[in-house]
């Protein structure tokens, strides 16, 4: 396929329990750009992501990826989207290496280097064989973000990627945003922390400004 | 072919208005069926020559039995239509219909444990039939307290969609497995006595009786689903409009 | 990457996952022994009695530490955020399904089907039922684990699932426990026990065929809800 990956979401309607979260929400999210959700705790940020990952069904609409409907060809859109959620999907019992294996293993199988540099890049170099639990919430998150060291995905849809992470961690993974997004990546994020970044491929979508 | 009949049917507004003008007449039917099935078999039909006058529970056992077995299937098959097409009065008919089934199984259930006593001479019995019937109830009383157990009614009904096809599938199984395992025991169990066939004088009664039941279950249904309708769509304006002409 | 592969990285992960958590591992077996201790407590301990009652109780026994288990199938999952992820692979969500009823019957039903004979000699059953006890959980065990783990999908975003999900399955588990249990006392009274064995291979084929839909179809509801 020549032509770019991009996602489009057209008339996204999400009802919850009758009550109308956002509606006829269209937006285009291209290559090299980066978007953050923002609005108000409430305004849906957290299950316009869901919605647009595929894990929840409560929408109408239409979400397009690459000009074709996501639900045409799930495994395809799929294997192209890493997502990251509230909870960050780490195996307190597994080690931070074990959890990497096993995350990213279901993409591609990855090298005992590839991960340990991983882990270099979030600063758990050393923690590669404690397990988890004894990891604080912290160093779990980050666990969870090493993945996207690893990634060969191209849409990174991160909800709150910025929970329990220091400054400096803060920073670095602005930095990492922006280099997914201008070596060809999409990102699409919501945060309440204010975006401290200079790219001209930033855009922002606030949700809940009608009511 | 165009689906609009379908896709209008499937509007819980035109549903609501709809049933509403429906009601009555279904109400008023099932009621003149019911008291003349009744009464025709209760007081006037001659009493059986083996079971004398206690086979007149029959008037009750079968209509609600017949009405556990078809509310399920109905109940199922409308879990399927809102599952796969996505509608959403066809998943709020689900949550309504477990509920009805349950009671008709369970009524079911307790007129033939009364019809029992004096024909077997005991309460219960592990008959094939009751077994089944019993096994009924407990899928019933799974769909009711699922539903119950989600705090979200949208994803209460989508699971009880799934489990009510799955419980669709099963069912065959089931029943098959329960007559071939009451066979196997029969040592065990007193077989029930075939008649060879109802006389006329009974199965008339029974046949309006049964048609009283099945539209009395569909006025409760309506009654039900109607409730359903209203607390799902309370915050549209077609509600608000009809709550607040009425207040 | 091929589709198999993310199969097989599951199932070992899951795998990895029980051997680590030894204590879930041999729970279950305890429970299984456990539960079958109390019928002849229950009941007396006549031979007569017992040798009637084996084949049932070892089954019920199985069904009910099968249950025990199935309730963690997804839950610590579904609390730390891994099921997304697992939702959210690129292979199809009724595979990756497949490979956790399929650890999940390696860390339950298979150790439970090699404990059996133990059982069976405990309740005096002959030792020439002893391959038909084996064969038919051989055989149910699988099916016990894809029709519970439809349950557990369905019950896992629910604080108390526990409960709920054995009223939800039990009544499903019954067929495998008649034919089951038929074919045990068809060995116990010397007669043909293969016509058992071939209808719970019919339930086994049919459960691999459908029960993977309906598991990811309840995952999908749940992870929704």
């Amino acid at each position: 396929m020549s032509q770019l990956p991009f996602l489009s979401v057209s008339g996204l309607t999400c009802e919850r329990d009758e009550r109308i979260l956002f509606e006829s929400l269209d937006f285009t999210l291209s290559v090299g750009e980066i978007l953050q959700v923002s609005g108000p705790n409430g305004a849906g940020k957290t299950t316009l992501m869901r919605v647009i990952a595929g894990l929840s069904l409560d929408f109408r609409g239409q979400i397009n990826w690459c000009n074709q409907p996501v639900e045409d060809d799930r495994p395809g859109f799929q294997s192209s989207l890493l997502y990251m959620g509230h909870q960050p999907g780490v195996k307190s019992t597994m080690t931070p290496e074990e959890n990497l294996q096993w995350a990213m293993g279901l993409h591609r199988s990855l090298t005992r280097e590839e991960i340990w540099g991983a882990l270099e890049k979030v600063k758990l170099r050393g923690y590669e064989d404690v397990p988890c639990y004894q990891l604080s919430a912290g160093q779990n998150r980050r666990v969870a973000l090493a993945r996207l060291f690893l990634a060969k995905q191209k849409l990174w849809i991160l909800d709150e990627p910025f929970t329990a992470i220091d400054k400096l961690g803060v920073a670095e993974l602005e930095q990492t945003l922006v280099d997914h997004a201008s070596s060809g990546g999409l990102v699409m994020m919501t945060t309440h922390h204010e975006m401290n970044v200079d790219y001209s491929g930033f855009r922002q979508l606030v949700l809940g400004e009608k009511q | 072919m165009k689906w609009t009949f379908f896709h209008r049917m499937s509007s819980p507004k035109w549903f609501y208005d709809f049933s509403g003008k429906c009601l009555p007449w279904v109400g008023v039917l099932a009621l003149g069926c019911i008291a003349t099935g009744l009464t025709w078999g209760l007081l006037f039909t001659p009493p059986d020559y083996l079971q004398g006058n206690s086979y007149r529970i029959i008037f009750l056992h079968v209509p609600s039995a017949s009405l556990a077995m078809t509310v399920y299937v109905g109940l199922a098959i409308t879990a399927g239509i809102g599952y796969i097409w996505k509608i959403k009065l066809a998943d709020m008919a689900v949550s309504c219909l477990a509920p009805i089934g349950a009671s008709f199984c369970a009524l079911a259930l307790i007129t033939g444990s009364i019809w029992g006593k004096p024909t077997w001479g005991t309460w219960w019995v592990w008959d094939a039939r009751l077994t089944s019937m019993l096994i009924l109830l407990f899928l019933y009383l799974g769909l009711v307290a699922l539903r119950e157990a989600f705090d979200s009614k949208e994803t209460a009904s989508r699971a009880c969609a799934i489990l009510a096809m799955v419980g669709l599938v099963n069912i065959p199984i089931i029943k098959f497995s329960v007559d071939w395992w009451n066979t196997l025991h029969q040592g065990a169990t007193i077989k029930m006595t075939e008649r060879p066939s109802m006389a006329l004088e009974m199965l008339v009664p029974l046949l309006v009786s049964i048609a009283g039941f099945y539209l009395f279950c569909l006025f409760v249904f309506l009654l039900r689903l109607r409730a359903e309708i209203i607390s799902r769509e309370q915050r549209t304006s077609w509600v608000r409009s009809l709550l607040g002409a009425k207040s | 990457m091929s589709v198999s592969q993310g199969v097989m990285v599951v199932l070992r992960r899951d795998l990895h996952l029980a051997f680590r958590n030894r204590g879930d591992l041999i729970n279950p077996l305890i429970f299984f022994m456990l539960v079958a201790t109390l019928f002849p407590l229950g009941v007396g301990p006549d031979p007569d009695t017992l040798l009637v009652m084996g084949g049932g109780v070892i089954w019920v026994s199985a069904l009910l530490a099968n249950l025990l288990a199935m309730d963690s199938l997804f839950r610590s999952d579904f609390e730390d955020g891994s099921l997304e992820q697992l939702m959210l692979g690129p292979q199809p969500l009724w595979m990756i399904a497949m490979a956790k009823v399929i650890s999940h019957w390696l860390v339950t039903g298979l150790p439970l089907t090699l404990l059996s004979p133990v059982l069976a000699i405990m309740f005096g059953l002959p030792v020439t039922a002893l391959p038909a006890i084996v064969a038919t959980l051989l055989l149910g065990t699988p099916l016990l684990s894809l029709i519970g783990a439809i349950g557990a999908g369905l019950t896992v975003g629910l604080r108390k699932g526990g409960i709920l999900l054995s009223l939800l399955t039990l009544p499903l588990y019954i067929p495998v426990l008649i034919i089951g249990t038929g074919g045990i006392d068809a060995a116990v009274s010397e007669m043909v026990w293969s016509g058992h064995l071939m209808w719970q291979g019919v339930l086994l084929v049919l459960g691999v065929t459908f029960a993977p839909l309906a598991i990811s179809a309840s995952l999908r509801v749940s992870i929704s809800g």
